[in-house]
């Protein structure tokens, strides 16, 4: 059994509570420079604990990725941040003030959690081009879609999505001529259009080509900053190759945090994975 | 607010073509002038002359080119079966033909205000749901209307409980077949299994004089270029982009935070009054409108017009309805038994071989033409 660790320091010259501002409802608010604050969550299927009073922040742009052995947890703890899975105790708050717990999946997505699944769920048909606008944030409603325009500021993001994901040359294809790794792009780029300020990537490079899998990490590190990015991978590679700080989760817990080189040297790590 | 251009698609991905156009544009000419001209002006006997066959012929055929294109809107964008679009284009024509019940006056057999067959069950007074129809514009409000609002509430109940798929299809064959039966009662006042005919006036125009036949013709060719370019406004706009995304990807859209349901209520109903419009301009050129416009056969013989021109394009449909009927009435003649047994060969076969129908198939020989040359 390990002990559940102390909250993760603040970040430097910062003290609680010195700070006046506007708390408006409904809205981020990252004042204190944390995005995510996760504490003494627990998911317990049929008694079993997926998750087992786990404490984790994330500060607003920054890129951490999430390890651990199969069935540690990983998978469920984005469920729980996105609304998919309700936790049985603990708290998670976006921002100071949007509690996770309260929220239905869309209010969180609204309030600007993006995730990407496993599988890639583009339009085929559609073109590269069509996919981003689809996914844009706009009126939904039937109502206004008969006479929708892209208005210049509109086209001018997915201007810039395009390039990000580099498929600015591919724009007018039907998005089922894409590879593998440049469909899992575009569903990237359909998710960035909604301007998340977090981004939740599940095994992001499953499947892709070495070079792919390059690309793809240069994608993910130009993103963060901008927003945070939260990645689970299984590839240690991958994860050295994005730098960051590295979460480890096993049995449902935080077992060690930090720089990778520092958690790889971490015994309890180094059991927990050669145990396995 | 400036609308910025999209980037242009391949040439395949567009709703219409330029050749589309052109095509449009030579279709009007034939149907408001030459056709005319033919019927009217050339001298009976004479080689250039248009027979009543060929010119109510051809106005019918253009009234199942409109079915068949509601139907595509619906199927080929939509991704929803409909296997009862005949009830919709019935209920259509039953509107209108209401009107043309009440036009007959007293010219009837029974020589009475009410339609013949009321007087023959004996009826005293019209049912309150034919109040009004003497009118011809509350009869054209009803035509589309009616069969509107019944797919609104199928619609609503079906996409809210998210049906789909073979389901759908089923209960939109059910829900036509019971309406067959519902309107085969002489009770329910649409006269029974012989539904309405011996029509006399429209608008205070005799039925069968010629020029009332070319104008019946014009106006089915104005709706049929109307309702092409209503699907095309509608299919290339965002909504056209969403309805397809749905039909290739619907929990994917909806977890966009759109609501599918809304989006395929709206295609549907749509598509319903479309319908409603071809039947009314079919009953008084055909002359004639009952419950086997109703029949499960008549709706799944819709679905195979689309499937045969290639479902999901826009001219797609209109060729498919063209082609096969003009079949139709060729094989009717020369091997009438046989046209059941063709037309479910025709369907296995374009299933089979034609995914795409025929537009598909000249897409795809053109594109293979074009990669070589
Ligand atoms: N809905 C559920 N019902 C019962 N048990 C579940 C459910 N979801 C997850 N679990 C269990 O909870 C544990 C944690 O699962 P989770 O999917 O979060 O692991 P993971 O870290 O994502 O693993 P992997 O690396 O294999 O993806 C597993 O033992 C899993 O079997
Ligand atoms: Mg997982």
């Amino acid at each position: 059994m390990i002990e559940p660790r102390p909250p993760a320091p603040l970040p430097p010259g910062f003290a609680p509570g010195a700070s006046v501002h506007a708390v408006r409802p409904g809205a981020l608010d990252v004042s204190h420079r944390v995005i995510l604050y996760l504490e003494d969550l627990t998911v317990a299927f049929d008694g079993f604990r997926a998750l087992n009073r786990l404490t984790l922040y994330v500060e607003a742009g920054e890129l951490r990725c999430l390890i651990g052995p199969n069935g540690a947890g990983k998978t469920t703890l984005m469920d729980v941040i996105t609304g998919k899975t309700r936790p049985d105790s603990g708290t998670a708050f976006f921002g100071q003030s949007l509690d996770l717990t309260r929220m239905d999946e869309a209010a969180i997505a609204e309030a600007g959690i993006g995730r990407k699944f496993q599988k890639p769920t583009v339009f085929e048909r559609h073109s590269v081009f069509d996919n981003l606008e689809l996914a844009m944030k706009a009126d939904r409603r039937v109502r206004g879609s008969f006479l929708a325009r892209l208005d210049g500021e509109a086209r001018g993001r997915i201007d810039e999505t395009l390039r990000t994901i580099r498929l600015g040359h591919l724009a007018r294809r039907p998005a089922g001529t894409l590879s593998h790794g440049q469909k899992q792009w575009l569903e990237i780029g359909m998710l960035l259009v909604q301007e998340p300020k977090l981004l939740l990537l599940d095994e992001p490079v499953a499947g892709m080509t070495d070079e792919e899998r390059e690309r793809t990490a240069e994608l993910i590190v130009s993103l963060a900053g901008a927003r945070s990015v939260l990645v689970v991978e299984h590839d240690m590679d991958f994860v050295a190759r994005l730098g960051g700080k590295v979460t480890v989760l096993h049995e449902g817990a935080v077992l060690a945090e930090g720089p990778l080189e520092q958690v790889q040297r971490d015994p309890r790590v180094i059991e927990v994975y050669l145990g396995r | 607010m400036d609308a910025v251009a999209r980037p242009p698609l391949p040439r395949w991905h567009l709703p219409m073509p330029r050749s589309g156009w052109a095509a449009l544009g030579g279709f009007c000419l034939v149907a408001f002038l030459v056709v005319p001209a033919l019927h009217l002006l050339a001298p009976a006997g004479s080689a250039l002359h248009l027979s009543d066959y060929a010119v109510t012929l051809g106005g019918k055929v253009m009234c199942y080119a409109i079915v068949a294109l509601a139907l595509d809107l619906v199927w080929g964008y939509g991704g929803i079966l409909s296997l009862g679009h005949g009830l919709f284009f019935a209920l259509g024509g039953y509107a209108f033909g209401m009107y043309l019940m009440r036009a007959i006056g007293r010219e009837g057999v029974y020589q009475s205000d009410l339609p013949d067959f009321m007087v023959f069950l004996d009826w005293k007074s019209l049912p309150w749901y034919w109040r009004g129809t003497e009118h011809a514009p509350w009869a054209l409000a009803l035509v589309v209307l009616a069969p509107a609002l019944v797919a609104l509430v199928f619609g609503w109940f079906a996409f809210r409980s998210r049906i789909r798929g073979v389901y759908f299809s089923i209960i939109t064959q059910a829900l036509t077949l019971a309406a067959m039966l519902l309107f085969f009662r002489n009770e329910t006042g649409f006269g029974g299994n012989n539904g309405f005919t011996d029509f006399k006036r429209i608008l205070g125009h005799s039925i069968t004089s010629p020029a009332t036949r070319v104008a019946l013709f014009a106006l089915t060719a104005a709706a049929l270029a109307g309702s092409l370019l209503l699907c095309r406004w509608l299919v290339s706009s965002r909504y056209g982009r969403v309805l397809t995304a749905i039909r290739d990807a619907e929990p994917r859209v909806r977890s966009l935070g759109y609501e599918p349901a809304r989006y395929k209520l709206f295609a549907w109903t749509s598509s319903a009054a479309l319908c409603g419009v071809a039947g009314a301009l079919y009953v008084p050129q055909v002359g004639i409108i009952n419950p086997s416009e109703m029949s499960p056969a008549a709706s799944i013989e819709i679905a195979v017009w689309v499937a045969v021109g290639g479902r999901g394009t826009l001219v797609g449909p209109v060729l498919g309805a063209a082609l096969v009927n003009l079949a139709k009435s060729w094989f009717t003649v020369a091997f009438p038994a046989f046209w059941n047994v063709f037309l479910g060969l025709l369907f296995i076969a374009v299933t089979l071989f034609l995914p795409g129908g025929l537009v598909g198939l000249w897409r795809r020989l053109t594109r293979r033409a074009e990669a070589k040359a």
